[in-house]
C-alpha cells in the first residue's frame, strides 16, 4: 500500500465506557476497507478544539483484521489541550475526520516465550490489541492492569472476551508487589507496559535490578514527530517561517513556497542538509557526526528543529 | 493498461532476451549524476517518478510471464531460493495482502482480488491463475503465503524482522540475484549481511541506512536504486550456481561486449508490513545491454564516464575488471563530451536506431 493522503474516516458509534472514557468507532468515510492495522498500533486524528486543530495519537483496540472499523477509547483528561475534550463534548456519530494511517512503535515481539503486560489506566489500550493478538496465536500471556476502584469495572469487561485466565485488574498499584511478578518469570519472557510515567519507570527499573536484559523490556511512548513551535528565520531574503508542532522544519519551508532540496525525509541521506547562521538546532537526525550537532552550524530540516525560539538559517 | 507480454524468453541458454523500445525508455537507469559513489539514496517509494518503472508499487513489465516461468525452474532445481523461519507467518500473510492489493490496483486488467469477509478469490490472468482461500488459513492455499504471492512476482524479495534495535533477514524468495545466497545470510542481522561490501561501512552508510529503516511507516515505502553488470541476460547469478556463469566473465570482447554486457539495476523497494511489523523488501531486476542504453544519448554518454572513473575497489566488489576496459572502449563511440542533464530520466521520446 501507497497512501499519501490522509484516511477520511467517520464516526460509525460513540460507547461510553466510563464518565472519562469513551470508545469511538471509525470506519472509512467512502465505506471501503480499512488499512489493516498492527498490534500495538495508534492513529493520529486531526481534531477541531478550542485552539485550531490538534493532531492526537489514540491507540487502536479492534482487531488487525477489523477493516470495517478502527476502535479507539479516549480518555477526558483534566489538562486537555482540547482534543479529547472535543470527543467527549462535540464528537457526534457521522461526523467525518482525518486520520492517519496505523502505525506501530510499540510491536509485539513474536520470538517471546512469554509476553507479560502490565497496563495502568487508559494505558490499557495498546495492550488490549495485544492480549486479542495474543490469543489467536495461543502465546503465553500474562496481563496486569491497574485501576482505580470505580473503574475496575470498567477494565474487567474490556477484558472479558479474552477469557479470565491470566488476565487479572488490580486496585491500585501500592499493594502490589512488581519484584515477586517479575523474579519468577521464565527466560524468554519479554514485558510490554504502558501506563503513567511512575509505573513505566517503576517496571523498567525492577525488570533491570532483576537482570532482564534491555532487549525484552518494552513500553510504549508517543515519540512525537514534531514538537515545540518556533521560527524559521531566513538569512539571505530576510523573511520568517513559522514552524508548527505538528509540521516538520522543512515542510513548513517547502509550504512557504522554499523549497530545500531532500530525498528521504528521515534524518539519513544528507540531502536537505541547511546553513545555520544563528540559533541553536534541536539535532534528531543520523547523519551529522557528534561533534558537528554541538558545534549547530549544520542542521536537517527534515527531522530536527530548534531548542531556541528562533533559529536564523542560510537561505 | 494492456502489456504485450514477450513469454518465449530465456534467461539462460540459449539466451533469448532483449527489450522493446517502450522497456528500454521506461529503464530505471540508475545514474544520476557522471560519476558514482554509494550514499544512502533512499526517496519516497511514490506512484510516478522519472521513468515508467516508478508508476506502481510493484512494477509489472514486459518480461513479467518469462521471469515467473524462470522463477519455477530455478525453484524446481534448488527450493532453498526460498525459505521463511517460524516466527515470520503473519509477515507471509501481510507480503501476500500487500502484493495481491497492489498488484490488483495497479494492473486490474491483469489481476484481481475479489474478498467476502476472510474468503479471498485471485485471479492472475498473464499466468491463468484463479485460486480461492481463506486469509490467515495456511492449509487452504497450494503453497505458504510469501511462496505463493512472491511466485508471481518480478524480482526477489526478503522479510526483515525488526527486533533488539536490529533487523534481521528472516525469510526470502531470492532466485535473480547479484551473487549473494539467502541460505548464507538467513537469520543474519543488518550489518552482517552487509559484511562483503566495500568502503560503505566506513562511509557510514550502513548506522545511518538502518536507523532509518527501522523507522519506516506502514503506507509510506521508500525506494532506492542499486546496480551492477551481468554478462549475458541472466538473471539467476547466485553464489549456488557460479560454475553456470562464472566463466560467462572471459567470453567478453571489444566485438560482443556491447550486446553481451548488460547493466542491472535493482528498483530496491522496502515496505512495513502491518500484522508483524517486519519489512518487506523488493530487489527488483532490470536488465539492458549497454547496446540497449546507448540508444538513449544521455545515457550512453554518462554510463561511458560512470564506468571509465569507476572507484577500482566498487569496480572489484561489483565483478567488473575483467570487462570494464572493453566496456569503455565500446561507450567511448557514444560520449561525444556534451554534458548531460540533471537526473536519471532519458530526456528523449524517440531512441537512436539500433546499431
Amino acid at each position: 500500500m501507497i497512501r499519501s493522503e490522509p484516511l477520511a474516516i467517520r464516526v460509525g458509534a460513540i460507547e461510553s465506557l466510563s464518565p472519562t472514557l469513551r470508545r469511538v468507532w471509525l470506519e472509512s468515510a467512502d465505506s471501503g476497507l480499512l488499512p489493516a492495522s498492527q498490534p500495538g498500533a495508534h492513529i493520529s486524528l486531526t481534531l477541531r478544539g478550542e485552539h485550531g486543530r490538534h493532531h492526537n495519537s489514540y491507540s487502536i483496540v479492534s482487531a488487525c483484521d477489523d477493516r470495517a472499523a478502527y476502535q479507539v477509547i479516549v480518555r477526558r483528561t483534566a489538562q486537555s489541550r482540547g482534543g479529547s475534550r472535543f470527543i467527549h463534548e462535540a464528537l457526534k456519530v457521522g461526523d467525518v475526520l482525518q486520520a492517519s494511517t496505523p502505525n506501530s512503535q510499540f510491536p509485539l515481539q513474536p520470538r517471546a516465550r512469554k509476553h507479560v503486560l502490565i497496563g495502568g489506566g487508559v494505558g490499557i489500550t495498546p495492550l488490549l490489541s495485544f492480549v486479542r493478538e495474543l490469543r489467536g496465536r495461543d502465546a503465553h500471556v500474562e496481563f496486569h492492569q491497574f485501576a482505580q476502584d470505580a473503574e475496575i469495572p470498567v477494565f474487567e469487561r474490556l477484558l472479558e472476551p479474552f477469557g479470565g485466565h491470566g488476565l487479572h485488574v488490580h486496585p491500585g498499584r501500592e499493594a502490589f508487589d512488581l519484584g515477586a511478578l517479575l523474579d519468577v518469570q521464565p527466560l524468554g519472557t519479554h514485558l510490554y507496559c504502558c501506563g503513567p510515567p511512575t509505573l513505566m519507570e517503576t517496571a523498567q527499573a525492577t525488570a533491570v535490578a532483576l537482570g532482564w536484559p534491555s532487549t525484552t523490556l518494552h513500553s510504549e511512548s508517543f515519540a512525537p514527530a514534531g514538537g515545540e513551535p518556533f521560527v524559521v528565520r531566513l538569512g539571505r531574503s530576510g523573511g520568517e517561517v513559522a514552524v508548527g508542532e505538528h509540521e516538520s522544519m522543512l515542510e513548513a519551508l517547502e509550504n512557504a513556497g522554499l523549497p530545500v532540496a531532500s530525498l528521504c525525509r528521515g534524518g539519513a541521506c544528507g540531502e536537505c542538509l541547511t546553513v545555520v547562521l544563528d540559533g541553536i538546532p534541536d539535532h534528531r537526525d543520523h547523519v551529522l557526526s557528534d561533534a558537528e550537532k554541538a558545534e549547530g552550524r549544520l542542521v536537517m530540516p527534515c527531522v530536527s528543529r530548534a531548542k531556541t525560539p528562533c533559529l536564523t538559517l542560510d537561505l | 493498461m494492456s502489456i504485450a507480454f514477450k513469454s518465449d524468453e530465456s534467461f539462460r541458454e540459449p539466451f533469448r532476451y532483449s527489450n522493446s523500445d517502450e522497456a528500454i525508455l521506461r529503464f530505471p537507469f540508475p545514474f544520476a549524476e557522471d560519476s558514482y559513489m554509494y550514499s544512502v539514496n533512499i526517496e519516497p517509494h511514490v506512484r510516478g517518478g522519472p521513468t515508467g518503472a516508478f508508476q506502481a508499487a510493484f512494477d509489472v513489465d514486459e518480461h513479467y510471464v518469462a521471469e515467473c516461468r524462470e522463477r519455477a525452474m530455478v525453484l524446481r532445481q534448488d527450493p532453498s531460493r526460498c525459505m521463511v523461519l517460524p516466527h515470520m507467518v503473519p509477515a507471509q500473510w501481510d507480503t501476500l495482502e500487500l502484493i495481491m492489493e497492489s498488484l490488483a490496483e495497479d494492473y486490474p486488467d491483469q489481476f484481481t482480488l475479489e474478498r467476502q469477509g476472510e474468503t479471498w478469490t485471485w485471479t492472475n490472468r498473464p499466468l491463468g491463475l484463479r485460486d480461492r482461500f481463506t486469509f490467515g488459513d495456511l492449509r487452504s492455499l497450494p503453497r505458504e503465503p510469501f511462496e505463493y504471492v512472491t511466485r508471481q512476482a518480478q524480482g526477489d524479495f526478503t522479510i526483515q524482522d525488526q527486533r533488539e534495535g536490529n533487523l534481521f533477514m528472516d525469510g526470502g524468495m531470492v532466485t535473480t540475484q547479484a551473487d549473494w545466497s539467502l541460505e548464507f545470510d538467513l537469520g543474519m542481522s543488518f550489518h552482517e549481511w552487509h559484511g562483503p561490501v566495500p568502503v560503505a561501512h566506513e562511509l557510514g552508510v550502513f548506522d545511518r541506512a538502518l536507523q532509518y529503516l527501522m523507522r519506516i511507516q506502514y503506507g509510506k515505502p521508500v525506494r532506492r536504486l542499486n546496480w551492477t553488470m551481468t554478462v549475458n541476460p541472466r538473471l539467476d547469478t547466485s553464489p549456488e550456481n557460479y560454475p553456470v556463469w562464472g566463466p560467462d566473465r572471459t567470453t567478453v570482447t571489444p566485438g560482443n561486449v556491447g550486446d553481451a554486457l548488460h547493466l542491472r539495476v535493482e528498483l530496491q523497494t522496502l515496505f512495513r508490513l502491518p500484522r508483524s511489523n517486519a519489512i518487506l523488501f523488493g530487489i527488483r531486476a532490470y536488465l539492458a545491454s549497454i547496446a540497449e542504453l546507448a540508444r538513449v544519448p544521455k545515457w550512453g554518454r554518462r554510463l561511458h564516464r560512470v564506468l571509465r572513473d569507476l572507484h577500482p575497489e566498487l569496480a572489484a566488489y561489483k565483478g567488473l575488471v575483467r570487462y570494464r576496459d572493453a566496456a569503455v572502449g565500446y561507450l567511448a563511440a557514444f560520449d561525444d563530451g556534451a554534458p548531460t542533464g540533471a537526473g536519471i530520466a532519458p530526456d528523449t521520446a524517440r531512441l537512436r536506431a539500433a546499431a
